[in-house]
Protein backbone atom coordinates (compact mmCIF):
# COMPACT_ATOMS: atom_id res chain seq x y z
CA UNK A 1 0.00 0.00 0.00
CA UNK A 2 0.86 3.68 -0.36
CA UNK A 3 1.69 5.94 1.58
CA UNK A 4 -1.63 8.76 1.83
CA UNK A 5 0.64 12.01 2.46
CA UNK A 6 3.20 11.08 -0.55
CA UNK A 7 3.48 14.24 -2.24
CA UNK A 8 1.67 14.27 -5.29
CA UNK A 9 3.64 13.41 -8.18
CA UNK A 10 1.32 13.93 -11.43
CA UNK A 11 -1.72 16.38 -11.12
CA UNK A 12 -3.83 17.41 -13.73
CA UNK A 13 -6.64 20.50 -13.44
CA UNK A 14 -9.58 21.20 -15.74
CA UNK A 15 -8.79 19.17 -18.67
CA UNK A 16 -10.43 19.55 -21.63
CA UNK A 17 -10.52 18.31 -25.32
CA UNK A 18 -13.14 18.09 -28.26
CA UNK A 19 -12.83 16.81 -31.63
CA UNK A 20 -15.53 18.71 -33.49
CA UNK A 21 -19.24 17.89 -31.76
CA UNK A 22 -17.57 15.41 -29.57
CA UNK A 23 -16.02 16.23 -25.98
CA UNK A 24 -13.59 13.49 -25.18
CA UNK A 25 -12.13 15.21 -21.61
CA UNK A 26 -14.70 17.65 -20.55
CA UNK A 27 -12.80 19.84 -17.47
CA UNK A 28 -11.62 16.16 -15.65
CA UNK A 29 -9.31 16.63 -12.88
CA UNK A 30 -6.42 13.54 -11.89
CA UNK A 31 -3.81 12.73 -9.77
CA UNK A 32 -1.31 10.17 -8.87
CA UNK A 33 0.99 10.54 -5.90
CA UNK A 34 4.76 8.91 -5.25
CA UNK A 35 4.98 5.30 -5.20
CA UNK A 36 1.26 4.45 -5.82
CA UNK A 37 -0.89 2.25 -8.15
CA UNK A 38 -3.88 4.45 -9.90
CA UNK A 39 -6.32 2.62 -11.80
CA UNK A 40 -8.35 4.48 -14.11
CA UNK A 41 -11.52 2.95 -15.12
CA UNK A 42 -14.50 3.69 -17.02
CA UNK A 43 -16.70 3.24 -19.63
CA UNK A 44 -15.84 3.20 -23.49
CA UNK A 45 -15.88 6.97 -24.83
CA UNK A 46 -15.18 7.77 -21.29
CA UNK A 47 -12.50 10.28 -22.15
CA UNK A 48 -9.84 6.98 -20.48
CA UNK A 49 -7.56 7.32 -23.04
CA UNK A 50 -7.75 10.91 -23.96
CA UNK A 51 -6.41 11.46 -20.71
CA UNK A 52 -3.87 9.26 -20.73
CA UNK A 53 -2.79 10.51 -23.94
CA UNK A 54 -2.99 14.04 -22.28
CA UNK A 55 -0.88 12.57 -19.74
CA UNK A 56 1.88 10.81 -21.84
CA UNK A 57 2.40 13.99 -24.51
CA UNK A 58 0.50 11.90 -27.58
CA UNK A 59 -2.44 14.88 -27.21
CA UNK A 60 -2.45 18.46 -26.60
CA UNK A 61 -5.26 19.37 -24.25
CA UNK A 62 -7.48 22.17 -25.31
CA UNK A 63 -7.68 23.25 -21.66
CA UNK A 64 -6.60 22.74 -18.29
CA UNK A 65 -3.45 22.23 -16.94
CA UNK A 66 -0.92 19.48 -15.93
CA UNK A 67 2.06 19.74 -13.39
CA UNK A 68 4.79 17.02 -13.31
CA UNK A 69 6.80 16.88 -9.91
CA UNK A 70 5.07 20.60 -8.65
CA UNK A 71 6.02 22.43 -11.87
CA UNK A 72 3.69 23.23 -14.71
CA UNK A 73 4.48 21.07 -17.74
CA UNK A 74 3.59 21.48 -21.47
CA UNK A 75 3.92 18.75 -23.59
CA UNK A 76 4.23 18.77 -27.51
CA UNK A 77 4.43 15.27 -28.34
CA UNK A 78 5.43 12.04 -26.54
CA UNK A 79 9.28 12.67 -26.15
CA UNK A 80 8.17 15.53 -24.17
CA UNK A 81 6.60 13.74 -21.31
CA UNK A 82 9.38 10.98 -21.75
CA UNK A 83 11.85 13.44 -21.13
CA UNK A 84 9.89 14.63 -18.38
CA UNK A 85 10.12 10.96 -16.54
CA UNK A 86 6.58 10.17 -17.77
CA UNK A 87 6.93 6.64 -19.75
CA UNK A 88 3.62 5.21 -22.02
CA UNK A 89 3.17 1.51 -22.48
CA UNK A 90 0.70 1.66 -25.66
CA UNK A 91 -1.88 -1.09 -25.87
CA UNK A 92 -0.55 -3.30 -29.19
CA UNK A 93 2.32 -0.31 -30.40
CA UNK A 94 4.63 -1.36 -27.72
CA UNK A 95 7.68 -2.98 -29.39
CA UNK A 96 8.87 -4.21 -32.69
CA UNK A 97 8.48 -7.63 -32.94
CA UNK A 98 11.37 -8.57 -35.82
CA UNK A 99 14.02 -7.05 -33.68
CA UNK A 100 15.45 -8.23 -30.41
CA UNK A 101 14.63 -7.86 -26.82
CA UNK A 102 17.84 -6.11 -26.24
CA UNK A 103 17.16 -3.86 -29.04
CA UNK A 104 13.72 -3.16 -27.89
CA UNK A 105 14.70 -2.05 -24.91
CA UNK A 106 17.04 0.39 -26.23
CA UNK A 107 14.75 1.41 -29.08
CA UNK A 108 15.45 5.44 -29.76
CA UNK A 109 18.03 5.53 -26.79
CA UNK A 110 20.65 3.96 -27.87
CA UNK A 111 23.96 3.84 -26.07
CA UNK A 112 27.26 4.58 -28.59
CA UNK A 113 30.85 3.30 -28.61
CA UNK A 114 32.84 5.42 -26.45
CA UNK A 115 35.44 7.79 -28.39
CA UNK A 116 35.36 8.58 -31.90
CA UNK A 117 33.67 4.98 -33.16
CA UNK A 118 30.88 6.56 -30.89
CA UNK A 119 30.70 10.04 -31.57
CA UNK A 120 32.10 10.33 -35.10
CA UNK A 121 31.15 6.90 -36.64
CA UNK A 122 28.04 6.40 -34.38
CA UNK A 123 29.07 3.11 -33.76
CA UNK A 124 26.37 1.32 -31.31
CA UNK A 125 27.81 -0.29 -27.95
CA UNK A 126 25.91 -3.45 -28.20
CA UNK A 127 27.97 -5.32 -25.32
CA UNK A 128 27.03 -2.32 -23.16
CA UNK A 129 23.09 -2.38 -24.02
CA UNK A 130 23.00 -6.18 -23.98
CA UNK A 131 25.33 -6.38 -20.17
CA UNK A 132 22.52 -3.55 -19.20
CA UNK A 133 19.28 -5.12 -20.93
CA UNK A 134 19.99 -8.44 -19.23
CA UNK A 135 20.54 -7.17 -15.75
CA UNK A 136 17.50 -5.03 -15.88
CA UNK A 137 15.46 -7.88 -16.97
CA UNK A 138 17.07 -9.85 -13.64
CA UNK A 139 16.25 -7.28 -11.63
CA UNK A 140 12.83 -7.12 -12.35
CA UNK A 141 12.54 -11.22 -12.32
CA UNK A 142 11.86 -11.51 -15.86
CA UNK A 143 13.17 -15.01 -16.79
CA UNK A 144 14.82 -14.73 -20.52
CA UNK A 145 16.95 -17.17 -22.03
CA UNK A 146 18.38 -15.27 -24.56
CA UNK A 147 18.06 -11.17 -24.81
CA UNK A 148 19.45 -11.30 -28.17
CA UNK A 149 16.17 -13.22 -29.25
CA UNK A 150 13.51 -11.76 -31.26
CA UNK A 151 10.35 -10.37 -29.16
CA UNK A 152 8.14 -11.77 -31.58
CA UNK A 153 9.98 -15.51 -30.69
CA UNK A 154 8.58 -14.69 -26.89
CA UNK A 155 4.85 -15.39 -25.48
CA UNK A 156 2.28 -12.52 -25.28
CA UNK A 157 3.09 -12.35 -20.91
CA UNK A 158 6.78 -12.09 -21.93
CA UNK A 159 6.40 -9.73 -24.51
CA UNK A 160 4.22 -7.29 -22.09
CA UNK A 161 6.53 -7.87 -19.34
CA UNK A 162 9.59 -6.77 -21.74
CA UNK A 163 7.23 -3.44 -23.00
CA UNK A 164 6.96 -2.97 -19.01
CA UNK A 165 10.55 -3.34 -18.21
CA UNK A 166 11.28 -0.94 -20.65
CA UNK A 167 9.05 1.86 -19.39
CA UNK A 168 10.53 0.78 -16.05
CA UNK A 169 13.93 1.53 -17.25
CA UNK A 170 13.83 4.94 -18.39
CA UNK A 171 10.72 6.24 -16.36
CA UNK A 172 11.93 8.65 -13.39
CA UNK A 173 8.57 9.51 -12.35
CA UNK A 174 5.54 7.47 -13.48
CA UNK A 175 4.52 4.71 -15.95
CA UNK A 176 1.37 4.55 -17.54
CA UNK A 177 0.15 0.76 -18.79
CA UNK A 178 -2.53 0.77 -21.09
CA UNK A 179 -4.59 -2.22 -20.73
CA UNK A 180 -1.35 -4.61 -19.97
CA UNK A 181 -3.07 -7.52 -19.26
CA UNK A 182 -5.69 -7.95 -21.97
CA UNK A 183 -5.51 -10.16 -24.13
CA UNK A 184 -3.15 -12.38 -21.57
CA UNK A 185 -4.20 -15.95 -20.01
CA UNK A 186 -4.42 -16.41 -16.05
CA UNK A 187 -0.72 -17.31 -15.59
CA UNK A 188 0.61 -14.93 -17.95
CA UNK A 189 -1.69 -12.23 -16.33
CA UNK A 190 -0.66 -12.53 -12.93
CA UNK A 191 3.03 -12.33 -13.45
CA UNK A 192 2.85 -8.85 -15.50
CA UNK A 193 1.08 -7.77 -12.41
CA UNK A 194 3.74 -8.62 -10.25
CA UNK A 195 6.04 -7.13 -12.41
CA UNK A 196 3.76 -4.04 -12.14
CA UNK A 197 4.08 -4.42 -8.08
CA UNK A 198 7.74 -4.17 -8.60
CA UNK A 199 7.70 -1.81 -10.26
CA UNK A 200 5.65 0.10 -7.99
CA UNK A 201 8.31 -0.50 -5.13
CA UNK A 202 11.26 0.49 -7.01
CA UNK A 203 9.52 4.09 -6.14
CA UNK A 204 7.59 4.65 -9.40
CA UNK A 205 3.94 5.95 -9.45
CA UNK A 206 1.90 3.77 -11.91
CA UNK A 207 -1.24 5.00 -13.97
CA UNK A 208 -2.91 1.37 -14.53
CA UNK A 209 -5.98 1.63 -17.30
CA UNK A 210 -7.59 -1.39 -17.25
CA UNK A 211 -11.04 -3.31 -18.21
CA UNK A 212 -10.20 -5.90 -15.74
CA UNK A 213 -11.86 -5.60 -12.51
CA UNK A 214 -10.23 -8.34 -10.32
CA UNK A 215 -6.97 -7.02 -11.53
CA UNK A 216 -7.78 -3.40 -10.64
CA UNK A 217 -8.54 -4.44 -7.49
CA UNK A 218 -5.70 -6.41 -6.78
CA UNK A 219 -3.04 -4.26 -7.57
CA UNK A 220 -4.53 -0.55 -7.32
CA UNK A 221 -4.34 1.63 -4.29
CA UNK A 222 -6.38 4.12 -5.92
CA UNK A 223 -9.06 4.18 -8.18
CA UNK A 224 -10.02 6.69 -10.40
CA UNK A 225 -13.35 6.57 -12.44
CA UNK A 226 -14.15 8.55 -15.63
CA UNK A 227 -17.31 9.22 -16.79
CA UNK A 228 -18.63 11.30 -19.78
CA UNK A 229 -15.04 13.19 -20.04
CA UNK A 230 -14.93 14.06 -16.11
CA UNK A 231 -13.96 12.59 -13.15
CA UNK A 232 -16.92 11.23 -11.60
CA UNK A 233 -14.84 9.49 -8.43
CA UNK A 234 -12.03 9.09 -6.46
CA UNK A 235 -11.47 6.03 -4.28
CA UNK A 236 -9.64 4.46 -1.47
CA UNK A 237 -9.54 0.72 -3.58
CA UNK A 238 -10.22 -0.58 -0.23
CA UNK A 239 -12.96 1.56 0.81
CA UNK A 240 -15.59 0.28 -2.23
CA UNK A 241 -17.08 -2.57 -3.71
CA UNK A 242 -16.29 -3.70 -7.38
CA UNK A 243 -20.65 -3.85 -7.76
CA UNK A 244 -20.41 -0.10 -6.32
CA UNK A 245 -16.79 0.50 -8.70
CA UNK A 246 -19.21 -0.41 -11.63
CA UNK A 247 -22.33 1.18 -10.98
CA UNK A 248 -20.13 4.54 -10.80
CA UNK A 249 -18.67 3.51 -13.83
CA UNK A 250 -21.69 3.18 -15.66
CA UNK A 251 -23.77 5.85 -14.21
CA UNK A 252 -26.25 3.55 -12.58
CA UNK A 253 -25.10 5.35 -9.62
CA UNK A 254 -23.68 8.74 -8.54
CA UNK A 255 -20.79 8.98 -6.43
CA UNK A 256 -21.87 10.78 -2.98
CA UNK A 257 -19.98 14.16 -2.91
CA UNK A 258 -19.34 14.22 0.33
CA UNK A 259 -17.79 10.60 0.67
CA UNK A 260 -15.87 11.36 -2.84
CA UNK A 261 -13.51 14.20 -0.57
CA UNK A 262 -13.68 11.74 2.52
CA UNK A 263 -12.06 8.99 0.49
CA UNK A 264 -9.68 11.39 -0.96
CA UNK B 1 15.66 -19.27 -34.66
CA UNK B 2 16.88 -22.09 -36.86
CA UNK B 3 14.62 -21.25 -39.76
CA UNK B 4 15.10 -17.45 -39.74
CA UNK B 5 19.06 -18.51 -39.41
CA UNK B 6 18.11 -20.77 -42.64
CA UNK B 7 15.62 -17.77 -44.66
CA UNK B 8 19.14 -15.84 -44.33
CA UNK B 9 21.52 -18.33 -46.07
CA UNK B 10 18.36 -19.81 -48.12
CA UNK B 11 19.70 -17.48 -50.54
CA UNK B 12 23.27 -17.92 -50.67
CA UNK B 13 22.42 -21.87 -50.70
CA UNK B 14 20.41 -21.22 -54.37
CA UNK B 15 23.34 -19.07 -54.98
CA UNK B 16 25.71 -21.82 -54.94
CA UNK B 17 23.34 -24.37 -56.38
CA UNK B 18 22.73 -22.40 -59.30
CA UNK B 19 26.43 -21.71 -59.71
CA UNK B 20 27.22 -25.74 -59.30
CA UNK B 21 24.14 -26.20 -61.91
CA UNK B 22 25.53 -24.40 -64.56
CA UNK B 23 29.43 -25.17 -63.70
CA UNK B 24 28.19 -28.74 -64.59
CA UNK B 25 26.65 -27.74 -67.74
CA UNK B 26 29.14 -24.99 -69.00
CA UNK B 27 32.89 -25.63 -68.75
CA UNK B 28 32.95 -21.79 -69.59
CA UNK B 29 31.21 -20.81 -66.56
CA UNK B 30 33.15 -21.48 -63.96
CA UNK B 31 36.33 -19.24 -65.93
CA UNK B 32 37.57 -16.07 -64.21
CA UNK B 33 36.32 -13.52 -66.96
CA UNK B 34 33.02 -14.72 -67.17
CA UNK B 35 32.88 -14.54 -63.19
CA UNK B 36 34.19 -11.21 -63.58
CA UNK B 37 31.49 -10.49 -66.46
CA UNK B 38 28.36 -11.69 -64.41
CA UNK B 39 29.56 -9.12 -61.67
CA UNK B 40 29.87 -6.50 -64.08
CA UNK B 41 26.39 -7.17 -65.32
CA UNK B 42 24.50 -6.87 -61.92
CA UNK B 43 26.77 -4.07 -60.50
CA UNK B 44 23.74 -1.22 -62.08
CA UNK B 45 20.95 -3.76 -60.26
CA UNK B 46 22.91 -4.20 -57.22
CA UNK B 47 23.80 -0.61 -56.43
CA UNK B 48 20.30 0.16 -57.25
CA UNK B 49 19.14 -2.50 -55.01
CA UNK B 50 21.00 -1.14 -52.03
CA UNK B 51 18.47 1.91 -52.08
CA UNK B 52 15.46 -0.72 -52.77
CA UNK B 53 16.68 -2.64 -49.58
CA UNK B 54 16.53 0.21 -47.62
CA UNK B 55 13.13 1.92 -49.36
CA UNK B 56 11.35 -2.22 -48.90
CA UNK B 57 13.19 -2.31 -44.94
CA UNK B 58 10.99 0.85 -43.94
CA UNK B 59 7.67 -1.11 -45.51
CA UNK B 60 7.97 1.39 -48.42
CA UNK B 61 8.95 0.47 -52.23
CA UNK B 62 10.88 2.22 -54.72
CA UNK B 63 9.44 2.05 -58.25
CA UNK B 64 10.97 5.08 -60.13
CA UNK B 65 14.98 4.13 -59.12
CA UNK B 66 15.69 3.12 -62.29
CA UNK B 67 14.33 5.96 -64.08
CA UNK B 68 15.68 8.27 -61.61
CA UNK B 69 19.10 6.59 -62.42
CA UNK B 70 18.29 7.23 -66.13
CA UNK B 71 17.63 10.60 -65.85
CA UNK B 72 21.00 10.75 -63.46
CA UNK B 73 22.90 9.57 -66.42
CA UNK B 74 21.16 11.75 -68.85
CA UNK B 75 22.23 14.51 -66.74
CA UNK B 76 25.50 13.98 -66.31
CA UNK B 77 26.20 13.25 -70.27
CA UNK B 78 24.51 16.57 -71.08
CA UNK B 79 26.32 18.62 -68.69
CA UNK B 80 29.68 17.30 -69.86
CA UNK B 81 29.27 16.83 -74.00
CA UNK B 82 26.74 19.24 -74.21
CA UNK B 83 27.57 22.23 -71.74
CA UNK B 84 31.01 21.31 -71.68
CA UNK B 85 31.60 21.04 -67.59
CA UNK B 86 34.30 19.28 -66.06
CA UNK B 87 33.36 15.75 -65.74
CA UNK B 88 33.62 15.54 -62.11
CA UNK B 89 31.24 18.50 -61.93
CA UNK B 90 29.30 16.36 -64.09
CA UNK B 91 28.90 13.63 -61.92
CA UNK B 92 28.04 15.67 -59.28
CA UNK B 93 25.50 17.40 -60.56
CA UNK B 94 23.79 14.06 -61.79
CA UNK B 95 24.47 12.63 -58.44
CA UNK B 96 22.35 15.73 -57.13
CA UNK B 97 19.66 15.66 -59.44
CA UNK B 98 19.12 11.97 -58.61
CA UNK B 99 19.36 12.78 -54.83
CA UNK B 100 16.58 15.64 -54.99
CA UNK B 101 14.39 13.65 -56.80
CA UNK B 102 14.43 10.41 -53.88
CA UNK B 103 14.12 13.64 -51.69
CA UNK B 104 10.75 14.14 -53.81
CA UNK B 105 9.62 11.08 -53.37
CA UNK B 106 10.33 11.18 -49.45
CA UNK B 107 8.33 13.83 -48.78
CA UNK B 108 5.13 13.60 -50.67
CA UNK B 109 5.82 9.39 -48.42
CA UNK B 110 6.20 11.64 -45.30
CA UNK B 111 4.20 15.26 -45.50
CA UNK B 112 1.83 14.62 -47.68
CA UNK B 113 1.20 11.28 -46.52
CA UNK B 114 0.96 8.82 -50.09
CA UNK B 115 1.32 5.76 -50.05
CA UNK B 116 5.23 5.06 -51.56
CA UNK B 117 3.59 2.78 -54.43
CA UNK B 118 1.56 5.57 -55.82
CA UNK B 119 4.15 8.06 -55.06
CA UNK B 120 7.04 6.37 -56.82
CA UNK B 121 4.81 5.49 -59.36
CA UNK B 122 3.94 9.10 -60.44
CA UNK B 123 7.67 9.89 -60.30
CA UNK B 124 8.98 6.97 -62.13
CA UNK B 125 6.47 8.36 -65.05
CA UNK B 126 7.54 12.02 -64.43
CA UNK B 127 11.68 10.91 -64.58
CA UNK B 128 11.45 8.83 -67.59
CA UNK B 129 9.11 11.90 -69.02
CA UNK B 130 12.12 14.44 -68.30
CA UNK B 131 14.65 12.13 -69.42
CA UNK B 132 13.23 11.87 -72.76
CA UNK B 133 12.59 15.66 -73.08
CA UNK B 134 16.15 16.59 -71.45
CA UNK B 135 18.03 14.47 -73.91
CA UNK B 136 15.58 14.85 -77.48
CA UNK B 137 15.46 11.21 -76.72
CA UNK B 138 19.06 10.85 -77.83
CA UNK B 139 21.85 8.71 -76.97
CA UNK B 140 24.72 10.50 -75.77
CA UNK B 141 28.29 9.55 -76.79
CA UNK B 142 31.75 10.57 -76.78
CA UNK B 143 31.96 11.02 -73.43
CA UNK B 144 34.78 11.84 -71.61
CA UNK B 145 37.02 8.95 -70.28
CA UNK B 146 35.97 10.43 -66.09
CA UNK B 147 32.25 9.54 -67.08
CA UNK B 148 33.37 5.98 -68.29
CA UNK B 149 36.56 5.15 -65.58
CA UNK B 150 34.75 2.79 -63.41
CA UNK B 151 34.36 0.50 -66.32
CA UNK B 152 37.92 -0.07 -66.55
CA UNK B 153 39.54 -2.00 -63.74
CA UNK B 154 42.57 -4.07 -62.34
CA UNK B 155 43.80 -7.31 -62.77
CA UNK B 156 43.99 -10.36 -60.94
CA UNK B 157 46.47 -12.57 -63.06
CA UNK B 158 44.12 -13.90 -65.87
CA UNK B 159 40.85 -11.88 -64.10
CA UNK B 160 39.80 -8.15 -64.88
CA UNK B 161 38.15 -6.77 -62.11
CA UNK B 162 35.86 -3.68 -63.00
CA UNK B 163 36.08 -0.46 -60.60
CA UNK B 164 32.69 -0.27 -61.07
CA UNK B 165 32.34 -3.72 -59.35
CA UNK B 166 34.68 -3.16 -56.35
CA UNK B 167 32.48 0.09 -55.88
CA UNK B 168 29.34 -2.07 -55.80
CA UNK B 169 31.05 -4.65 -53.25
CA UNK B 170 32.67 -0.97 -51.08
CA UNK B 171 28.78 -0.25 -50.98
CA UNK B 172 27.42 -3.13 -49.38
CA UNK B 173 30.02 -3.26 -47.01
CA UNK B 174 29.05 0.58 -46.32
CA UNK B 175 24.97 -0.48 -46.05
CA UNK B 176 25.70 -3.30 -44.12
CA UNK B 177 27.65 -1.75 -41.35
CA UNK B 178 25.34 1.60 -41.50
CA UNK B 179 21.88 -0.74 -40.90
CA UNK B 180 23.70 -3.35 -38.61
CA UNK B 181 26.00 -0.96 -36.07
CA UNK B 182 23.93 2.49 -36.08
CA UNK B 183 20.85 3.69 -34.50
CA UNK B 184 19.66 5.18 -37.78
CA UNK B 185 19.66 1.66 -39.17
CA UNK B 186 18.56 -0.13 -36.81
CA UNK B 187 15.25 2.46 -36.82
CA UNK B 188 15.33 1.49 -40.28
CA UNK B 189 14.24 -2.01 -39.18
CA UNK B 190 11.92 -0.19 -36.63
CA UNK B 191 10.14 1.63 -38.86
CA UNK B 192 9.28 -0.92 -40.81
CA UNK B 193 8.08 -3.21 -37.83
CA UNK B 194 5.90 -0.68 -36.73
CA UNK B 195 5.47 2.91 -37.98
CA UNK B 196 3.44 4.46 -35.43
CA UNK B 197 5.67 2.23 -32.20
CA UNK B 198 8.75 3.85 -33.35
CA UNK B 199 7.27 6.97 -33.64
CA UNK B 200 6.14 6.67 -30.28
CA UNK B 201 9.60 5.24 -28.88
CA UNK B 202 11.18 9.00 -30.24
CA UNK B 203 12.62 8.14 -33.32
CA UNK B 204 11.68 10.79 -35.97
CA UNK B 205 10.07 8.55 -38.26
CA UNK B 206 9.63 11.65 -40.95
CA UNK B 207 13.40 12.25 -40.90
CA UNK B 208 14.13 8.69 -41.19
CA UNK B 209 11.84 8.03 -43.82
CA UNK B 210 13.03 10.98 -46.18
CA UNK B 211 16.96 10.30 -45.80
CA UNK B 212 15.81 6.47 -46.72
CA UNK B 213 14.61 7.74 -50.09
CA UNK B 214 17.24 10.53 -50.68
CA UNK B 215 19.77 7.54 -49.99
CA UNK B 216 17.96 5.53 -52.61
CA UNK B 217 18.59 8.44 -55.05
CA UNK B 218 21.78 8.79 -54.42
CA UNK B 219 22.14 5.06 -55.57
CA UNK B 220 20.36 5.59 -58.36
CA UNK B 221 22.74 8.54 -58.67
CA UNK B 222 25.53 6.14 -58.39
CA UNK B 223 23.93 3.56 -60.39
CA UNK B 224 24.19 6.06 -63.30
CA UNK B 225 27.32 5.98 -63.12
CA UNK B 226 27.92 2.59 -63.65
CA UNK B 227 25.48 2.24 -66.49
CA UNK B 228 27.60 4.85 -68.32
CA UNK B 229 30.92 2.85 -67.74
CA UNK B 230 28.87 -0.14 -68.90
CA UNK B 231 28.12 0.73 -71.78
CA UNK B 232 29.97 4.05 -72.72
CA UNK B 233 26.81 5.84 -73.47
CA UNK B 234 24.35 8.04 -71.45
CA UNK B 235 21.39 6.37 -72.88
CA UNK B 236 17.98 7.91 -72.27
CA UNK B 237 16.33 4.45 -72.53
CA UNK B 238 18.03 2.92 -70.15
CA UNK B 239 16.81 1.89 -66.33
CA UNK B 240 13.60 0.19 -67.53
CA UNK B 241 14.33 -3.44 -66.74
CA UNK B 242 15.91 -2.44 -63.59
CA UNK B 243 13.23 -0.33 -62.11
CA UNK B 244 11.21 -3.99 -61.60
CA UNK B 245 14.62 -6.21 -61.58
CA UNK B 246 16.17 -4.55 -57.89
CA UNK B 247 12.45 -5.38 -56.58
CA UNK B 248 13.65 -9.02 -57.57
CA UNK B 249 17.11 -8.78 -56.01
CA UNK B 250 15.82 -7.58 -53.22
CA UNK B 251 13.16 -10.03 -52.38
CA UNK B 252 15.49 -13.25 -53.41
CA UNK B 253 17.75 -11.81 -50.92
CA UNK B 254 15.38 -12.69 -48.49
CA UNK B 255 14.08 -9.07 -47.52
CA UNK B 256 10.40 -8.83 -46.53
CA UNK B 257 8.40 -7.00 -48.92
CA UNK B 258 6.02 -6.28 -45.56
CA UNK B 259 9.19 -4.49 -44.20
CA UNK B 260 11.49 -4.54 -40.79
CA UNK B 261 13.26 -8.21 -42.00
CA UNK B 262 15.89 -8.79 -44.35
CA UNK B 263 19.52 -8.05 -44.38
CA UNK B 264 21.22 -5.65 -47.01
CA UNK B 265 23.96 -8.28 -48.12
CA UNK B 266 20.75 -10.62 -49.35
CA UNK B 267 19.97 -8.27 -52.21
CA UNK B 268 23.45 -8.69 -53.33
CA UNK B 269 23.04 -12.23 -53.51
CA UNK B 270 19.37 -11.62 -55.24
CA UNK B 271 21.11 -10.01 -58.09
CA UNK B 272 23.86 -12.23 -58.79
CA UNK B 273 21.10 -15.10 -58.36
CA UNK B 274 19.35 -13.30 -61.57
CA UNK B 275 22.85 -12.21 -63.11
CA UNK B 276 24.20 -16.13 -63.01
CA UNK B 277 20.83 -17.74 -64.02
CA UNK B 278 20.81 -14.79 -67.18
CA UNK B 279 24.67 -15.91 -67.56
CA UNK B 280 24.02 -19.86 -67.02
CA UNK B 281 21.39 -20.20 -69.42
CA UNK B 282 23.19 -17.77 -72.35
CA UNK B 283 25.96 -20.06 -72.47
CA UNK B 284 23.97 -23.16 -73.02
CA UNK B 285 22.60 -20.96 -75.38
CA UNK B 286 18.85 -20.87 -74.25
CA UNK B 287 16.73 -18.14 -75.44
CA UNK B 288 16.49 -15.10 -73.32
CA UNK B 289 12.52 -15.13 -73.11
CA UNK B 290 13.31 -18.67 -70.50
CA UNK B 291 15.76 -16.23 -68.69
CA UNK B 292 13.07 -14.23 -67.46
CA UNK B 293 10.58 -16.80 -66.91
CA UNK B 294 13.00 -18.31 -64.78
CA UNK B 295 13.17 -15.29 -62.99
CA UNK B 296 9.44 -14.96 -62.17
CA UNK B 297 9.20 -18.14 -61.39
CA UNK B 298 12.07 -17.78 -58.55
CA UNK B 299 10.58 -14.60 -57.66
CA UNK B 300 7.65 -16.37 -56.93
CA UNK B 301 9.74 -19.20 -54.61
CA UNK B 302 11.47 -16.72 -52.87
CA UNK B 303 8.30 -15.08 -51.57
CA UNK B 304 6.58 -18.53 -50.75
CA UNK B 305 9.67 -19.27 -48.88
CA UNK B 306 9.56 -16.15 -47.26
CA UNK B 307 5.34 -16.54 -46.02
CA UNK B 308 6.01 -20.27 -45.49
CA UNK B 309 9.12 -19.50 -43.15
CA UNK B 310 7.31 -16.83 -41.03
CA UNK B 311 4.16 -19.21 -40.59
CA UNK B 312 6.34 -21.90 -38.60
Amino acid sequence: MSDPTAPLVLEARGLAKCYGHVTALDGTDFEVRAGEIMAVIGDNGAGKSSLIKALSGALIPDGGEIWLDGARVHFTGPSDARRAGIETVYQDLALAPAMSITENLFLGREHRRPGIAGSLLRVLDRQRMEREAAEHLQQLGIGIRSITQAVETLSGGQRQGIAVARSAAFARHVVILDEPTAALGVKESSMVLDLITRVRDRGLSVILISHNMPHVFALADRIHIQRLGRRAALVNTRDVSMADAVAVMTGAVEWPAALQTNAV
Amino acid sequence: MIVRRLAYAGPLVALLLACTFFALQSPRFLTGANLSLVLQQVMVVGVLAIGQTLVILTGGIDLACGMIMALGSITMSLLAVKHGWHPAVAIAGGMSVTTLAGMVNGLLVTRIKLPPFIVTLGTMNIAFAVTQLVSRAQTFTDLPPLLTWLGHGVRMGNTPIAYGALAMLLLYGFAFVLLRETAAGRHVYAVGNNLESARLAGINTNRLLLSVYMLSGLCAGVAALLSIARTGVGDPQSGQTENLDTVTAVVLGGTSLFGGRGIVVGSLVGALIVGVFRNGLTLMGVSSVYQILVTGVLVILAVATDQWSRKS
